[in-house]
């Protein structure tokens, strides 16, 4: 890609890996995230593609450094180009990286929504409820939403508030994660174009998803996950085009699996992560596989304006 | 708010029948235990009397006492004077036993509510920083403390503390409500305070235990919470989660398990009064019990019933009132 310009957050090489009791007192690191790569640039929505369990919010856990205790977290990662230690990584949090959570488990089920979305801390207290009170009506969330406590939301309000509590701070970086399903397709749209408002603005949003067609309109890029680490990173426009444009074998099927591009399945499934193959993470499934893909993990290169992980890429 | 004051009374409503059928079940039941024990109530009223009865005197006092019906002619007669207020005559005191019972649990009230407080203040605070430092050392004490605590009886420890405080340091009194010898409108509330300082400590600190290790755990699953973690994703620290999130999530049911011990807390005045000598509800029933006064037993053991059950009512409407998510089920 030729915007090589300043990205905004670098990530290289990261793995994520949990420490487990296996049997009896025996410990067993369990990776859950490998030689992920991604990178991201003000002005930029970068979605995440792929199926559950490939640890799509784990790298945002990991980014806010709010993982649990038992994780190790190595490798490199780098935002505005200084790296991401855990007091810096205290520090942003809130302020300028903020998280839209997956549900409605993440809001306190004891004190109202609208106190809620204010947060914490007193000052420019009035300005912020201003803020909300227009928030909310963009979002067509009813005014007494604000009074009504977390059960009391539908799954799709819900959405929404928490979607409101990213807008609301300054963030410069936003991690949405699973921000739309509840929503009804316009919701969803009018969520997608915020999104798209606030990059356009010189944010970053990273989304995490799984209403991949929505992405495809809305990203810029599109980083494809698969068993804990990117298969593929290319334009968004690549995956409009069709399978000829993507590089990534596995990029492919996740194309032919949509249903409105033939809803073909694809044989086996995702390798569980304390069962792990040696050389490339898709190597079982996949039809091009060689000696090499079996042995090595395959490197990074750069096709066509996108970046494969796979010896094969084309 | 106006639905809120009417499921209150429903509540309230519902909560009566059922303390009035179990106060039912328990009289009968303890009346029950009563007639089938060997203690005969004649032969203590006559002791108490202190004099010689005639047989002509025994036969009558007999016949005043029923002895000669039924059990349940007996028990009916009691029932219908019970519910118009007379619960007999204490013959360990010589007094009506509402009266007894009444100025007992005074002294009882204020010696449980001062313990009652001071076990939820501390077990609350204990059980918060329990939660906040798991498995770090401040928890990994505490905890040892409370499992230490809870298993030590009442009564041990009220000797234990009046061994070292009363007599090896002579800071409290080594028993009763007032200074001996002093007529009732002489002591001064100093005085009182300083005769309950040890006996309200005894009983807090064998009953703390359990509502320190409840809000431990319950902190513990609230700070593992999704919505703590969202917090702290959106850059709240550890005491602004603590204050935010904690304290609302974690009180309720605290102040819940505290109104549900009064079972507990009334057991264990009964011991802490005994050791302290302390005139209360508690140390008269070990009183009445010993000397085989039925009439006060009996009174006792219906009263303890419902004071027990007051507080789990109130536990009951705390969580029905006061959690929006329970109140929200309930009024649909």
């Amino acid at each position: 890609m030729e915007q090589k310009k300043d990205t905004l957050l670098e990530i290289h090489d990261l793995s994520v890996s949990f420490r487990m009791y296996d049997q009896g007192l025996e410990q067993k690191d369990l990776r859950v995230i490998s030689d992920l790569r991604l990178s991201i640039a003000p002005g930029e929505i970068v979605a995440v593609a792929g199926s559950s369990g490939s640890g799509k919010s784990l790298l945002a856990s990991a980014i806010l450094g709010i993982l649990p205790e038992n994780a190790t977290v190595r490798g490199h990662l780098h935002y505005k180009g200084e790296e991401l230690t855990r007091e810096h990584q205290e520090y942003l949090r809130g302020r300028e990286i903020a998280l839209v959570p997956q549900s409605v488990a993440f809001l306190d089920p004891l004190m109202k929504v609208g106190k809620q979305v204010d947060g914490p801390g007193k000052k420019d207290f009035s300005s912020k409820e201003e803020k909300r009170k227009s928030l909310f009506k963009r979002l067509e969330l009813p005014e007494k939403t604000a009074q009504l406590y977390p059960f009391q939301l539908s799954g799709g309000m819900a959405r929404r508030v928490l979607v409101s509590t990213a807008l609301l701070c300054e963030a410069e970086l936003i991690i949405a994660d699973e921000p739309t399903p509840g929503m009804s397709l316009e919701q969803a749209l009018e969520a997608l174009k915020m999104f798209r408002e606030l990059a356009n603005e010189g944010k970053a949003v990273l989304l995490i998803t799984h209403d991949i067609d929505l992405a495809f309109e809305f990203a810029d890029k599109v980083a494809v996950f698969y068993a804990g680490t990117t298969v593929e990173t290319a334009p968004a426009a690549d995956f409009l085009k069709g399978p000829e444009a993507l590089r990534h074998p596995y990029s492919k099927a996740l194309w032919r699996a949509l249903p409105q591009n033939g809803f073909e399945p694809m044989e086996g499934f995702q390798p569980y992560a304390g069962n792990l193959p040696e050389g490339c993470l898709f190597a079982p499934r996949c039809p091009y596989k060689t000696r090499e893909c079996e042995e090595k993990v395959p490197p990074v290169q750069e096709v066509r304006g996108g970046e494969v992980r796979c010896y094969h890429g084309a | 708010m106006k639905e809120n004051g009417k499921r209150f009374f429903q509540i309230l409503f519902k909560h009566g029948i059922r303390m009035i059928t179990l106060l039912l079940a328990v009289s009968v039941i303890s009346f029950a235990l009563i007639s089938a024990s060997p203690i005969d109530p004649v032969r203590q009223y006559i002791l108490g009397l202190g004099s010689a009865v005639s047989p002509e005197q025994r036969a009558q006092i007999e016949r005043y006492w029923g002895v000669n019906e039924q059990p349940v002619t007996r028990y009916l007669h009691w029932l219908a004077d019970l519910l118009q207020g007379n619960f007999g005559e204490s013959s360990l005191y010589r007094r009506p036993v509402a009266e007894v019972i009444g100025e007992r649990f005074l002294n009882s009230l204020t010696l449980m509510l001062c313990a009652w407080i001071l076990s939820g203040v501390i077990g609350f605070l204990m059980g918060c920083l329990m939660g906040l430092y798991k498995d770090r050392w401040p928890d990994r004490a505490l905890k040892k403390i409370c499992y230490l605590l809870s298993t030590v009886p009442t009564f041990w420890l009220g000797l234990l503390f009046l061994l070292v405080f009363a007599v090896w340091i002579p800071l409290f009194p080594i028993g009763f409500s007032a200074p001996v010898g002093l007529k009732s409108g002489e002591v001064t509330l100093w005085q009182k305070l300083h005769h309950l300082i040890l006996p309200a400590l005894t009983l807090s600190l064998t009953s703390f235990a359990n509502v320190a290790l409840h809000t431990r755990q319950k902190l513990v699953d609230v700070m593992g919470s999704e919505y703590v973690l969202f917090a702290k994703a959106r850059g709240e620290g550890k005491w602004t989660i603590l204050k935010r999130h904690g304290v609302r999530n974690v009180l309720l049911p605290a102040i819940t398990l505290q109104f549900a011990s009064f079972a507990e807390l009334f057991g264990g005045s009964v011991m802490a009064e005994n050791v302290f000598s302390y005139p209360g509800l508690g140390s008269a029933v070990s009183a009445a019990g010993l000397s085989g006064d039925v009439p006060l037993l009996l009174g006792i053991t219906l009263f303890s019933t419902m004071f027990v059950c007051c507080g789990n009512l109130i536990a009951n409407l705390l969580y029905g009132v006061v959690d929006p998510r329970i109140r929200e089920v309930a009024n649909e």
